[in-house]
C-alpha cells in the first residue's frame, strides 16, 4: 500500500486538465506512442467534440524512481457543475489532487470549488501553473493567486506545460514525494468506494472502485451496500490503458467490477461494496442519492416512434445513471418523457446523444426545475411539481416553493455593475462579494435555480465577454410565487409550451414568448394567433399572417438546382416539426423561451 | 429533342427587381460574342446523338446585339449541332431596342419567336422599376413586330407591384390581349437578395411587397387569360393553343439542354453544369481555350425532387408512369404514401395516373411540391 497514490486533476474547463492527464500517461509509457491520441481519457463522442469530460474515468499507471516502483492511480473528474456530486465521489477516493490553473487565465470558479471539494476530503493539494508556453502566460500574478487561494510557498508550485511536456517529470516526482500514500486495514470487512460505472455494450455495466478498507477477491458474493443488491465478482481487475483482471484488490487500490448488473441504476455512485462474508458494519460516508435539477418532456417527433423513444433511453440510462425518465402524455405531443436532469448541460447531451447514437428525432419541452406545492386543504403536504401541467389551480393553493442555488461568479472586476444588474433581474441577493486580486472579484449569490436555466449562462457569458466564470451549489426550497403562463395557438393551448414563471417576469416573458415564436413559427396557409394566458387571461398577442404565395415566379435552366436545394431544406426542416392543431411547430420552437434574449 | 441557351450579359441598365447576370457596360460586347461562339465550338461534342429544336437567346437583353453578331450566332449553332426541323428560335429584347430595322433584321437572321420585355404598361411602373423604356414604345414595338412578320410574340408583365391596384392590373391584362399576342409570361414582382428593390426595403426607402395583393392579382391573371383562351400551362406562362415556349418547356420536362455564355446552365442525364458568373474570367477561360464551369453529379434523389419540381409547377403536372420507369420502385411508394394527405388537402388532384395542383393552389406550387420530396 505504501507504493500507491491516489490523485485526480482538479482544474476550470480549458485549463488543461485532459492534455496533462495524457502527457502523464505518456510519460510513464502506460500508452505507447501508437495509441495515442489526444484527450485520451474522453473516449465519447460527444466528449471530444465539445471538449469536455463528460464521465469521469480512472487509469492506472507504474512509476518507477531511484525509491522503487509506485502504482499511481489517476481518477480523471468531470469539470462541469451539472456533475459535482460525481466530482466530489472522485475525489473522496484519492489522497491528492493536482490543482491545475491556466497561466493565462488565473484562477476561475470551477478551480475555487473543486478546490473547497478536495480540502474538505483533506487531499494534498499539489499545485501546477499550466500553460507557461503561452505568449499570453502571467506566471506571477497567478502564482500570487495560488498562494493567496492555497497559502503554499511559491516553491511548492510546478510551473507546466502540458503542451510542450515541461515539468511533467517533476509532476510525477511530487505526487510520489507530497500525497500520502491511502490509509486503510487490508484485513478488515471489505469497504470500497464506488466512484463511477460505464455500460459496456459487450461486458455489461461496470463499477469502479476504490479499497478503502478489506480487500475484495475475484469470484466472491458481493453486496452493495445502498441498493441491497447482491453480485457475484465475476471479473475484478485494474484499469490499465486496458482492463487488466486480478485475483484480488486490496486496500488502498483503485480497480473494476463486473458482475452481471443489468442497468446503470443498481449502481449509484458513492454506493460502498462489501463482501457478503464477513461484511462491513457500515457504509462509508458520504452517499447520497443524486436527484434531477431540470425536468422537461422528450417526445418523439414521430408519434409512432414512442416505444423506441423508449428503447433508447433506456439504453441511455444504461451508462447514464443520473437520467430519470418516465412516460407522460401531453394533449399536443401525445405520448413521451419526463425527464430528470442533473442540469442544462445534462438535458443538452441527452438530447444530442439521442439524435446522434440512437437516430431519434425528439422535441425537448421547456424544461423547469421542481417546485413544492402546499395546498390549502392540507398545508402541511408537500406535493412535487416537476411539469407544468401538474401544477395546481391557484385558487387551492396555500404556497409554494422553488429550489435555491448558491453561485460564485468569478470576473474582472470591470464586468461587476453589469453582472450584479442580471443576477438582481435574475431575482438574485448579493452575499458576498471578495476581491482575490485588485482585479478579480468573486461575486456569491442566492438565486432562484429555475433563473439559471432560462437564458443565465450566455447571458453572463456576454455581460462579460466571455470571462466570468459560475459554479454553483444547492440551497435548499423557498417560498416563491410562480405562475403558469399557457400559450394558445389559434386558441387552442399547447401544453407542451407551457410554463412556471415567477409572478414579476410573468407579463414580459409571455410577452416575449410569443415574439419568438411568432419568429419561429414559419408561416403556414392560414392565420395564426398567438397568445399567452394566465389562468383565463390573456396576457400577450402575436399575429402571423398566412403564407399566400409559396411559389417563385421563375424557374428555368439556372434556377432549377439552387430551388430544389431550397426546398430539400424545406422538407427537411418540415420533418422536423410536430403539428400540434393544424399548426406547424418546429423543434427549437418548444425550446424558445430558453432565448428570448438573442 | 433538346435546346440551346445563349446568355448575353449585357443590359442598357439594370432593372431594380433584377438578379441575371449582366453588365451594364458594353465596352466587352465584341470579344464576348467571340467568346460564346468559341464555347459553342468548345461543347461541340456535349449532345450525345440527341438533335436539338430550340434555340433561345437570353439574358441580359440580347437585342443589344448588333446585326452580324446575331447572325454569326445562329450561325454557328447551326454549324455546331444536329438539328431538328423548323426549329424554334426565340430571341428576348426590350422594347426600346426593337426599331422597324431591328426587326426586319432579326427576322432575316432566323429569328423566329420574340420575348418581348414589357413589364408595364404604365410609364410610373417603368420608371419605378428602371426599365428603359416607355409604354408607348412598348405598344409600338408590338405592332412594328407584327409587321415585320412576327406572329410567335410573348411579353413579359408583372404583376404585385406597388401602386398597381386590381382594377389598374385588370387594365395591363386587358391591354395585353388587345395586342393579340398568343403567349404572355407573367411574374409576380419578387424581392431578390442583392437587388436594389431588396435593398431600398432593407433600408426602409421602401415598403416590404403585399403578398395578398400578389395571391389576388394572380388570380385575377389566370382568369382573365383562360376567358381568353389561353392555357396556364405553367405557374408563370400562359399560351394559345400551339403556342406554348418550346425551349422554356423543356426545362419542366427534365429535357437536355446547353446553356453557353456567362453564368449559363447546362443539363444532360445525370450531371448539371454552369459557367462562372463574372464576364472577365468567361472570357479569359474561353480565350484559353477552356471552360470555366463547376458542375454536380445528380442523384437518383435529386433527379426524383427535381422532375417533382419543375413537373408540378405544369398544368399537366407529373406523370407516374414515368417516375415508374425512371426512378426506382421505392420512389414510387415513397410517393404514394406522400401524396396521400396532400390529395386529400385537394391540394393535388390524380387524373389518368397524372398528379397536378388545381388552379387555385398553384401559388403554393413549390410547398407542394417540397411535401412530397424524397429525403
Ligand atoms: N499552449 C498550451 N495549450 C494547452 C496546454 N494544456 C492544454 N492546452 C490546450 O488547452 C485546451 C484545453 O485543454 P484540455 O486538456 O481539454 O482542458 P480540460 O477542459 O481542462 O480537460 C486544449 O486546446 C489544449 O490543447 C499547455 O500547456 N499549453
Ligand atoms: S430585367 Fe432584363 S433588362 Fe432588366 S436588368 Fe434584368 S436582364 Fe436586364
Ligand atoms: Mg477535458
Amino acid at each position: 500500500m505504501k507504493n500507491i497514490r491516489n490523485f485526480c486533476i482538479i482544474a476550470h474547463i480549458d485549463h488543461g486538465k485532459s492534455t496533462l492527464a495524457d502527457r502523464l500517461l505518456e510519460s510513464t509509457q502506460t500508452i505507447s506512442d501508437r495509441d495515442k491520441k489526444d484527450q485520451l481519457l474522453d473516449d465519447m463522442d460527444l466528449e471530444r467534440e465539445r471538449g469536455i469530460t463528460i464521465k469521469s474515468h480512472a487509469i492506472q499507471m507504474v512509476y518507477k524512481n531511484g525509491e522503487g516502483e509506485f502504482t499511481l492511480n489517476l481518477i480523471d473528474t468531470p469539470g462541469h457543475v451539472d456533475f459535482s456530486y460525481e466530482v466530489s465521489r472522485a475525489i473522496a477516493a484519492c489522497e491528492g489532487a493536482l490543482l491545475v490553473v491556466d497561466a493565462a487565465q488565473g484562477i476561475q470558479a470551477q478551480t475555487i470549488s473543486n478546490l473547497y471539494l478536495a480540502l474538505e476530503h483533506d487531499l494534498e493539494i499539489i499545485p501546477v501553473l499550466n500553460k507557461i508556453d503561452l505568449p499570453s502566460a502571467n506566471p506571477e500574478e497567478v502564482k500570487d493567486q495560488i498562494i493567496d487561494l492555497i497559502g503554499c510557498d511559491e516553491s511548492d508550485i510546478i510551473p507546466a506545460s502540458a503542451k510542450t511536456g515541461m515539468g511533467i517529470s517533476e509532476i510525477l516526482e511530487a505526487v510520489v514525494q507530497r500525497i500520502p500514500a491511502p490509509v486503510g486495514d487490508p484485513d478488515a470487512p471489505l469497504q470500497a468506494l464506488i466512484f463511477d460505472s460505464v455500460y459496456n455494450p459487450y461486458r455489461g455495466i461496470e463499477a469502479f472502485f476504490k479499497v478503502v478498507n478489506g480487500r475484495i477477491r475475484s469470484g466472491e458474493a458481493v453486496k452493495f451496500m445502498a441498493t441491497g443488491h447482491q453480485y457475484g465478482a465475476d471479473e475484478i481487475g485494474v484499469l490499465r490503458l486496458k482492463q487488466e483482471p486480478r485475483k484480488e484488490i486490496s486496500a488502498g487500490n483503485v480497480g473494476y467490477i463486473i458482475s452481471g448488473i443489468k442497468q446503470a441504476k443498481e449502481v449509484k455512485v458513492g454506493d460502498t461494496i462489501t463482501a457478503m462474508e464477513k461484511p462491513a458494519k457500515e457504509a462509508i460516508a458520504g452517499f447520497e442519492n443524486v436527484k434531477p435539477m431540470v425536468f422537461a418532456g422528450i417526445y418523439p417527433v414521430d408519434t409512432e416512434d414512442f416505444e423506441e423513444l423508449r428503447a433508447s433511453l433506456e439504453k441511455l440510462q444504461l451508462n447514464d445513471a443520473s437520467l430519470t425518465f418516465e412516460p407522460e402524455s401531453s394533449a399536443a405531443l401525445g405520448f413521451g418523457f419526463r425527464c430528470g436532469f442533473l442540469g442544462m448541460l445534462h438535458m443538452e447531451i441527452v438530447q444530442e446523444r439521442l439524435e446522434r447514437e440512437f437516430d431519434m428525432t425528439v422535441i425537448t419541452t421547456v424544461p423547469n426545475v421542481s417546485y413544492r406545492a402546499y395546498l390549502k386543504k392540507n398545508p402541511e403536504k408537500e406535493i412535487i411539481i416537476n411539469n407544468p401541467s401538474e401544477f395546481p389551480d391557484p385558487s387551492t393553493l396555500d404556497h409554494i416553493e422553488e429550489p435555491y442555488i448558491k453561485a460564485q461568479i468569478i470576473t474582472k472586476s470591470d464586468y461587476v455593475g453589469g453582472i450584479m444588474n442580471l443576477c438582481i433581474e435574475k431575482r438574485g441577493i448579493l452575499k458576498n462579494q471578495v476581491y482575490l486580486t485588485s482585479e478579480r472579484v468573486e461575486l456569491s449569490f442566492d438565486l432562484p435555480l429555475t433563473e439559471i436555466v432560462f437564458d443565465f449562462y450566455d447571458r453572463l457569458k456576454t455581460i462579460s465577454r466571455g470571462y466570468a466564470s459560475l459554479d454553483y451549489h444547492p440551497l435548499g426550497y423557498r417560498e416563491t410565487e410562480m405562475v403558469k403562463v399557457d400559450i394558445m395557438l389559434n386558441g387552442d393551448p399547447v401544453d407542451a409550451l407551457s410554463a412556471l414563471i415567477h409572478r414579476d417576469n410573468a407579463y414580459d416573458l409571455g410577452k416575449k414568448m410569443c415574439e419568438k415564436l411568432r419568429e419561429l413559427i414559419p408561416r403556414q396557409q392560414f392565420m395564426i394567433a398567438i397568445q399567452a394566458a394566465i389562468g383565463a387571461k390573456i396576457i400577450a398577442r402575436e399575429t402571423l399572417s398566412a403564407l399566400r404565395k409559396d411559389v417563385t415566379a421563375k424557374c428555368y435552366g439556372g434556377d432549377i438546382s439552387r430551388k430544389r436545394k431550397l426546398l430539400e431544406k424545406q422538407k427537411a426542416g418540415k420533418k422536423r416539426m410536430r403539428q400540434v392543431g393544424n399548426v406547424e411547430i418546429p423543434q427549437q420552437a418548444f425550446l424558445a423561451v430558453l432565448k428570448l434574449n438573442d | 429533342m433538346a435546346g440551346l441557351y445563349l446568355h448575353i450579359p449585357f443590359c442598357r441598365q439594370a432593372c431594380v427587381y433584377c438578379d441575371f447576370h449582366f453588365s451594364t457596360s458594353l465596352k466587352y460586347r465584341e470579344p464576348m460574342v467571340n467568346a460564346i461562339l468559341r464555347e459553342m465550338e468548345l461543347q461541340k461534342d456535349f449532345f450525345k446523338g440527341e438533335t436539338l429544336q430550340s434555340l433561345y437567346f437570353g439574358g441580359g437583353t440580347p437585342s443589344v446585339l448588333e446585326h452580324e453578331e446575331i447572325v454569326a450566332l445562329v450561325q454557328k449553332a447551326f454549324k455546331t449541332f444536329r438539328w431538328a426541323e423548323n426549329p424554334e428560335i426565340t430571341l428576348e429584347a426590350n422594347p426600346d431596342d426593337l426599331s422597324q430595322e431591328k426587326l426586319t433584321q432579326l427576322k432575316a437572321a432566323g429569328i423566329n419567336r420574340l420575348s418581348i420585355g414589357v413589364q408595364s404598361f404604365r410609364d410610373s411602373d417603368l420608371q419605378f422599376m428602371n426599365r428603359s423604356h416607355n409604354a408607348e414604345q412598348s405598344i409600338s414595338c408590338l405592332q412594328n413586330a407584327r409587321q415585320a412578320g412576327f406572329n410567335n410574340i410573348t411579353l413579359d408583365l408583372i404583376y404585385g407591384l406597388p401602386n398597381m391596384d386590381d382594377e389598374a392590373w385588370k387594365d395591363q391584362v386587358r391591354q395585353a390581349l388587345n395586342l393579340g399576342v398568343p403567349h404572355i409570361s407573367s411574374y409576380a414582382l419578387t424581392v431578390e437578395p442583392r437587388t436594389a428593390l431588396h435593398h431600398k426595403i432593407e433600408k426602409g426607402e421602401h415598403r416590404p411587397l403585399d403578398e395578398e395583393q400578389a395571391a389576388r392579382q394572380f388570380k385575377i391573371l389566370w382568369e382573365m387569360l383562360d376567358k381568353a383562351g389561353f392555357e396556364h400551362y405553367e405557374v408563370s406562362n400562359f399560351a394559345r393553343p400551339g403556342f406554348r415556349a418550346r425551349h422554356n418547356s423543356s426545362y419542366w420536362q427534365g429535357r437536355p439542354y446547353l446553356g453557353v455564355g456567362p453564368s449559363a446552365h447546362s443539363f444532360r442525364a445525370m450531371h448539371r453544369y454552369w459557367n462562372v458568373s463574372n464576364n472577365a474570367l468567361y472570357r479569359k477561360a474561353i480565350e484559353k481555350g477552356e471552360l470555366a464551369q463547376e458542375y454536380e453529379e445528380l442523384s437518383e434523389k435529386d433527379r426524383f425532387n427535381e422532375y417533382l419540381m419543375t413537373a408540378l409547377r405544369t398544368r399537366e403536372g407529373l406523370d407516374l408512369l414515368e417516375i415508374e420507369k425512371t426512378f426506382a420502385p421505392e420512389y414510387s411508394y415513397y410517393l404514394m404514401k406522400e401524396v396521400e394527405p396532400v390529395l386529400g388537402k385537394g391540394q393535388l388532384h390524380l387524373q389518368n395516373r397524372r398528379l397536378f395542383i388545381p388552379q387555385e393552389w398553384r401559388f403554393h406550387s413549390d410547398g407542394i411540391a417540397a411535401s412530397l420530396f424524397y429525403i
